[in-house]
């Protein structure tokens, strides 16, 4: 079991569900829908594995696999988990899978959309686990192809204008971010391999210089991904524009990956460059949550308040990075996790009654908990976890968050010595109040949505969920509650992996 | 030369590819001839692309252990000569396929006999230790390409580039040639490169020297489409049949370089002499201007083929990046020209790549502006996708084998200590990359009117297409064993030093 | 046994959650099957919470039952409950209010499933939030209880339902950022969410090593700001005046069931919040200087007072009888605060607070929140009642209804009585003891609550007199009101009941909550 390659074969599992799919005919839409649903559980199978095996007391990388790759640049096929990562693999492995089942009345070219999303999937799974960098820019280029061809193809509304737009935006962070990375990769041994990478910039002489002026690229590079205020444009745009199970993974899933990216390949290779630049990141981030605050109130597009109560969501992310300490990570850890699992859910949901009704905009839909009670449940769950409710993982995670800026609020400011950082007990304060502000809206909206009295009895006659959907929304409810109820089922995982980063943090620091 | 000895054949086997390139190019030729109308265009192409194939393996066969000297010092057939012949030889056999069913181009044999003829004049580059074999291989090659820039007959802007391609490759010619007879006076009458390093070396003699190395240089800068001397390049890829562009645009520059180098470090090694610090000082200065200028404008261009053309100007400046680094390095000499040799092989298979889509756009679709792609992703999926391979590997985005071409480049560029020179690269990349998205959202965004249409596409160029666009792919994840192969190519051009 | 023995606290406070998911695996078709089945499984918590009731050591005092598991280490916070003698009258208390609240519902139409179901999320909510003995666990309970009564008041309430339910919620929520941010800041300065530990004298925050360095404030000002953050939430959900706006627009649109959890057990938890969180953790603030050169503890008893007394004048302002009702409450809970600011102030050192009267008082408002707690919840289903049947609150509308209803007059006279203050009533005996504990303390102010006290009288009565006397109101000639139902005596006899019980003998409560108390003050 030790040299079982487990991480391999979950990235591997939706590459070769896209090929058998791809060699299915085209007519076979429930074998190659079933075939999409099996790779999808597998992998999610697996991460569960890797999840619960985990080794919660030695912490640390663990799964590991390592083959020579391109020996002349330093290149290898390295891969492994974290206590930060591991979550996130099952993160994906949730919303994938729920993704497919929800995406099961796709009538349109259903061959090559699943071949696409499974495709995606496998890009993102190798961007949790690469532990070269090469290979990690390999499989986040890998996301980016199939996303846009997924919603210039398959979206709704100016799909190709958003499509180009997310891509750009997306292609474009990824370079800033590749030049940071080879800055450090020429400096520090020619070397793409994380830990030597990490041990080659610390050991520079000019180490504090070097690290402080590439962090920014690489973590806005990859910030860009996590949309970091204001690079968060595409964001919203593309959402609205991308079919529902795109939205799924991209906003749940592929912005984790942009947050992950920028804390394991910025933060923890560039420590020094990350306390240094902390406060600016901080700031913006705010500058995030506060925007998703006041622009949610002005949309009235379902599908936009969403995509913008996820900008709430990563700012929130990125907040808890930016503190620095054991207590603001595990919080980002956390909500990555749930903050996914949340996107996830409610763009499901939204993607059910557009796909009935034809209609995203509130002021048009009432009355649907009379059609389908679940989803309006389930709505609320997904917004009172965006708000913070306690006994969802919102609270543990965003309680984590601000009691980690409160500590950092105690520590010095490299960029303006002599200062401390004492401002960011006012972002706690005010962080707080705006992520409450947003959900607000959201409950607002789930009340006019849901539970209003129906004015349009045609809505009265849309079809119900369907069973797979239930299966969809029932285990993304039932992962939200159990986690909120139990945080520690999660906590003690990334927590083993947070201890690592911090103990990285500090020691270089 | 006497009759058949035993060492005489040992002499022609050391140009044994060039020779069954010859020979078969005129097989072509008569089969043409004979066969006429009874034999499709189809099949020679095929034929002559098959044939071209054959020779690689035979190339790969008959190389020797060692590298040696042949034909009384004309010809160095070592690994660097072979690794280039399989870069031509390739690159022939693609623009073979590609011509098939380039419709504009309605000629029947002579055209696959000249892309043959030149690839060999191109391995003769490649292979040449003499100034004299330097000076015929050149101007063969450059006499076939220029047939093939006109050759699209009837067609006014083929004849115009032809002519254009003529004019500016005699003139530079001509210049390179006083270069190069400056050198064999000032050498005391030799013509073999390395006894003309013997006796340059000489102080005395250092303006003269430096003055022929920069007629000669201009020469190569034509051929590379270094700025200055890139100003034929639009115009005459844009003339040219796109196959012909293609082939001018990834072979005709890598022979450019491989000439480039063959000569300047042989004749002038760096750091020997002032002469030589002169000319591989000027490898920067020249990078600058060809990386940016060429982006610059690649930049403003909203015809494909112009856009292409600047682009492959821009290409050529990555490609001095690697030349300065193995001009100005003293540690990592092999493998910065292991660099510029994995980078020219790889740009080679993407750029047709590139071509051999836009000959397809041309003659279906009737035009090489950038909004004849329109809608490209609706009509041929697996075409935009190779294009889309193709672009992305030129702008050097993992995981394209042009990423690892890039960075190997700047990684040495780096290790000979050009930090500047890999900024400006880098800059030029980024601009980059608003010319090559815009033709991938041309083939993914914008709408056309017959969209619903599929396009044809005729077999050999999509699966010419395919190939190289998966080998694009793939060469990334297996790039160890052609890096190796170009790191041995440069120890033994080195050795030969 | 042993078993049950040793988490009977968390047993009653989670089996109200199996309880909801049996009604969720129901069918909805089963209307009456869901009803009563609720209301018999509500028993079970309430049998058990009497056992608990019964086996509480009363002669050892402080905290029993202790349960504690690991919940969330990251924060040091954990999963640790037990009672004392201020949080059990509460816990059976819910206990015994919920099923009768779910008799008195069995006339819901709307889709009763999910009502059922929101109410046993309700009661656990409230138990475990009784039962906490963790900060974190306490919060999480706190405000999980918001959403069941957020749809309650949404979806089964009155006309004006939809805005009276985000009032609700978002004063509420409002309320409790701030005691959040104080959450955090004593996790980061204690280390613990122990309540026992926080409230000891070791752990209590911002003193000793537990200190934090943020905004450069120092220590007192953090107790203050913390204090202040604690008792804003808690004063809202008492509520004293001027928090208390969203009172009578959420009691008014509630549903009657909904209702009658909300004044009988959710105000509550603004009081025990003083009692288990600020009074022990801040001992020392309630001295302190605030406003107008009044203590904290003074600037409290002189909101309670105004509460009280501005509450009754509100109360006696009222046409509708449901909103007469909800102000009455506001009244009975300033004796709640008042009580609170005498035991407050005697905990602060350096206190001239003789301890007696602290402890007097400490009981009166523990016993106020239990005695009201019946009182109001009867009275709210009595205004239920009759509105279900004249299907109007207004009480200009109502008159001379006694003797179409006598059995309703009756029992209306009785528990208005009760809410009222009679002696022999509970009402009497915890007012009294808030009253007599807080005399000496705040001489003046108590004064003038006695004077609010007439007030209380005044709209008590005229409440009787609008809705039992005078002559019939017009459109009843025609329109036969019937007495009140078999069900509906079902779910208010035992308030009565209790209110009797307590009335006549106290020391059945106060026994219990004055080892609560006296160990609060030791």
């Amino acid at each position: 079991m030790a040299n079982f390659p487990i991480l391999t074969l979950i990235m591997v599992a939706p590459l070769i569900g896209a090929a058998l799919i791809l060699l299915l005919p085209k007519d076979k839409t429930d074998v190659i829908k079933v075939t999409a649903a099996a790779a999808s559980f597998t992998s999610m199978l697996l991460s569960l594995v890797v999840f619960l095996s985990y080794d919660r007391l030695q912490g640390g990388f663990q799964f590991q696999e390592k083959t020579p790759w391109i020996p002349e640049l330093g290149i290898s096929y390295h891969l492994g988990v974290d206590g930060f990562a591991a979550p996130q693999l099952l993160l994906t492995g949730i919303v994938m899978f729920a993704a497919v089942l929800v995406s099961w009345r796709q009538e349109d070219r259903p061959r090559e959309f699943f071949a696409f999303l499974l495709l995606l999937v496998a890009g993102v799974f190798g961007s949790f686990m690469a532990l070269d960098l090469f290979l990690m820019l390999i499989f986040y280029e890998l996301v980016l192809f199939p996303v846009y061809v997924l919603i210039a193809g398959w979206g709704s509304k100016r799909r190709e204008y958003a499509a180009m737009k997310l891509t750009i935006y997306l292609f474009v962070g990824s370079l800033v971010a590749i030049i940071g990375i080879l800055a450090l990769y020429f400096q520090a041994g020619n070397t793409f391999n994380f830990f030597d990478l990490q041990s080659g910039v610390a050991k520079l002489p000019n180490t504090v210089e070097l690290q402080r002026t590439w962090f920014l690229p690489v973590f806005v590079g990859f910030g860009v991904l996590a949309s970091l205020w204001p690079l968060h444009n595409w964001s919203p745009d593309g959402y609205a524009a991308a079919p529902t199970a795109v939205s799924m993974l991209h906003g749940g899933v592929l912005k984790a990956t942009g947050a992950y990216c920028a804390l394991r390949f910025g933060v923890q290779l560039m420590p020094q460059g990350a306390q240094y630049w902390m406060p600016v990141v901080v700031f913006f981030a705010m500058g995030g949550l506060i925007y998703a605050a006041l622009i949610a109130f002005r949309q009235t597009d379902l599908k936009y308040i969403i995509g913008f109560s996820s900008v709430s969501h990563l700012g929130l992310v990125l907040l808890g990075i930016a503190a620095l300490n054991e207590l603001g990570l595990n919080g980002a850890g956390l909500e990555l996790f749930a903050g996914g699992v949340m996107t996830g859910l409610m763009f499901a949901l939204v993607g059910m009654i557009y796909e009935r009704s034809h209609l995203r905009d509130v002021t048009e839909l009432s009355g649907l908990i009379r059609v389908m009670p679940l989803a309006g449940i389930a709505f609320i769950i997904g917004a009172l976890t965006l708000m913070g409710m306690p006994g969802l993982p919102g609270f543990p995670a965003e309680l984590q968050i601000f009691m980690g800026l409160w500590n950092a609020s105690a520590t010095p400011s490299l960029m303006f010595p002599g200062a401390t950082n004492g401002w960011y007990a006012i972002v706690a304060v005010a962080g707080i109040l705006s992520v409450v502000i947003n959900a607000a809206w959201t409950l607002r909206v789930a009340q006019r949505v849901y539970f209003s009295e129906p004015q349009h009895p045609e809505l009265l006659k849309l079809p119900g969920l369907d069973p797979l959907e239930r299966v969809a929304i029932g285990l993304m409810c039932g992962v939200l509650i159990v986690v909120g109820v139990l945080p520690n089922t999660v906590m003690s995982v990334v927590q083993a992996g947070v201890q690592t980063i911090v103990r990285g943090l500090t020691t270089t620091g | 030369m006497g009759g058949f000895t035993q060492e005489n054949v040992g002499e022609f086997l050391g140009i044994l590819p060039e020779i069954l390139m010859v020979l078969w190019a005129s097989a072509i030729l008569a089969i043409d001839l004979i066969a006429g109308k009874a034999i499709k265009r189809r099949v020679l192409g095929l034929l002559a692309a098959g044939g071209t194939l054959g020779i690689l393996l035979i190339t790969l066969l008959a190389q020797p252990a060692e590298s040696q000297v042949v034909l009384g010092g004309l010809i160095r057939n070592d690994l660097y000569t072979t690794v280039f012949r399989v870069i031509f030889i390739l690159g022939a056999a693609l623009t073979c396929l590609v011509g098939i069913d380039f419709k504009p181009l309605r000629a029947g044999g002579e055209f696959f006999t000249l892309v043959i003829f030149s690839a060999a004049a191109m391995s003769l580059m490649a292979a040449s230790n003499d100034i004299i074999m330097l000076y015929l291989a050149t101007e063969t090659a450059s006499f076939t390409l220029y047939l093939l820039a006109g050759f699209q007959r009837g067609d006014r802007l083929s004849a115009e580039a032809g002519i254009k391609y003529f004019v500016f490759g005699a003139v530079t010619s001509t210049t390179m040639l006083f270069g190069l007879s400056l050198l064999f006076g000032l050498s005391g009458g030799n013509t073999n490169y390395a006894a003309i390093a013997q006796t340059v070396i000489n102080p005395v003699l250092r303006v003269p020297v430096v003055l022929a190395s920069l007629f000669v240089l201009i020469g190569f800068a034509f051929k590379t489409s270094a700025v200055p001397f890139h100003f034929w390049a639009p115009d005459v890829y844009q003339g040219a049949p796109t196959p012909v562009a293609g082939f001018i645009s990834t072979a005709s520059k890598a022979a450019g370089f491989a000439i480039l180098l063959r000569f300047l470090m042989y004749t002038l090694p760096p750091g020997t002499s002032e002469p030589s610090l002169v000319w591989a000082t000027l490898m920067q200065p020249l990078a600058i201007l060809t990386m940016t200028l060429g982006s610059l404008f690649a930049l403003i261009q909203t015809n494909a083929k112009r856009m292409l053309a600047y682009s492959s100007v821009a290409q050529a400046g990555y490609v001095f990046v690697g030349v300065s680094a193995l001009a100005l390095g003293v540690a990592n000499r092999a493998e910065a020209l292991a660099a510029v040799i994995f980078y020219l092989a790889t740009y080679m298979l993407t750029n047709i790549a590139a071509f051999a889509v836009l000959g397809i756009i041309e003659s279906r679709v009737g035009g090489t502006e950038i909004s004849h792609f329109n809608g490209l992703a609706r009509r041929s999926p697996y075409l935009a996708l190779g294009m889309t391979a193709a672009l992305l590997s030129l702008l050097g985005a993992p995981p394209m084998v042009g990423f690892v071409a890039k960075l190997i480049v700047f990684r040495e560029a780096i290790g000979a200590n050009l930090i500047g020179l890999v900024v400006i690269g880098i800059i030029n990349v980024l601009i980059s990359v608003v010319y090559y998205l815009n033709v991938i959202r041309a083939m993914y965004v914008e709408r056309t009117e017959d969209e619903a249409r599929p396009l044809y596409v005729p077999t050999p160029t999509g699966m010419t297409v395919m190939v190289t666009a998966a080998a694009v792919l793939a060469l990334t994840v297996i790039s160890t064993p052609f890096w190796e192969l170009a790191l041995q190519a440069a120890r033994t051009f080195l050795g030969g030093l | 046994m042993n078993l049950l023995n040793s988490n009977l606290l968390s047993l009653i406070t989670f089996l109200p959650l199996v309880g909801m998911v049996l009604v969720l695996l129901t069918p909805s078709s089963a209307v009456r099957t869901i009803r009563w089945g609720s209301v018999a499984f509500s028993l079970i918590p309430l049998a058990l919470s009497i056992v608990l009731f019964a086996s509480y050591d009363q002669s050892r005092g402080g905290y029993q039952f202790l349960e504690s598991a690991v919940w969330f280490p990251q924060i040091n916070a954990t999963y640790k409950v037990g009672v004392d003698g201020i949080s059990l009258p509460l816990v059976v208390l819910t206990a015994f209010l919920t099923p009768l609240a779910m008799i008195i519902s069995t006339n819901i139409e709307k889709s009763p499933k999910a009502y059922y179901a929101l109410f046993f999320l309700l009661e656990t909510t409230v138990l475990g939030t009784f039962v906490s003995l963790d900060l974190i666990l306490f919060f999480v309970f706190y405000e999980i209880g918001l959403v069941p009564m957020f749809f309650l008041i949404n979806q089964w309430g009155g006309a004006n339902r939809r805005y009276a339910s985000f009032k609700f919620i978002l004063y509420t929520m409002f309320a409790s950022l701030g005691m959040l941010l104080a959450i955090q800041v004593i996790g980061l300065a204690s280390k613990s969410y122990d309540i026992v530990y926080l409230t000891s004298s070791l752990g209590r925050p911002f003193t000793g090593n537990n200190q934090v360095n943020f905004f450069g404030w120092d220590p007192t000002v953090w107790k203050a700001v913390a204090f202040l953050a604690f008792s804003l939430a808690f004063a809202l959900k008492i509520p004293i005046w001027p928090l208390h706006t969203w009172l009578p627009d959420a009691h008014t649109e509630a549903p009657t069931g909904g209702s009658m959890i909300l004044a009988g057990i959710l105000l509550k938890l603004g009081g025990y919040g003083f009692f288990r969180l600020v009074m022990p953790m801040f001992p020392d603030v309630f001295g302190q200087q605030a406003l107008l050169g009044l203590t904290f503890a003074e600037l409290l008893a002189l909101l309670a007072l105004l509460s009280i007394i501005l509450g009754a004048f509100a109360a006696w302002g009222q046409n509708d009888f449901k909103k007469l009702v909800a102000y009455s409450s506001v009244n009975h809970m300033g004796f709640v605060a008042m009580g609170i600011a005498a035991t407050g102030l005697a905990l602060s050192p350096n206190s001239t607070v003789r301890e007696i009267d602290a402890v007097i008082a400490g009981n009166g408002a523990v016993l106020q929140m239990v005695t009201h707690g019946l009182s109001s919840a009867a009275m709210f289903a009595l205004v239920g009642v009759i509105y279900d049947r004249a299907h109007t609150r207004d009480l200009e509308r109502y008159g001379g209804l006694w003797a179409m209803m006598p059995a309703y007059g009756a029992i209306l006279i009785f528990c208005a009585m009760g809410s009222l203050g009679l002696p022999g009533l509970a009402g009497f005996v915890s007012e009294f003891m808030v009253v007599r504990g807080a005399w000496p303390v705040f001489t003046l102010f108590t004064i003038l609550a006695m004077a609010g006290l007439l007030v209380t009288g005044i709209y008590i009565l005229k409440a009787i007199q609008k809705v039992l006397h005078g002559p019939l109101g017009e459109e009843w000639h025609h329109h036969k009101l019937p007495d009140i139902s078999f069900t509906e005596i079902l779910g208010i006899a035992p308030l009565m009941g209790a209110m009797l019980v307590l009335g006549v003998y106290p020391p059945l409560a106060l026994n219990l909550i004055n080892v609560g108390v006296q160990g609060l003050l030791r």
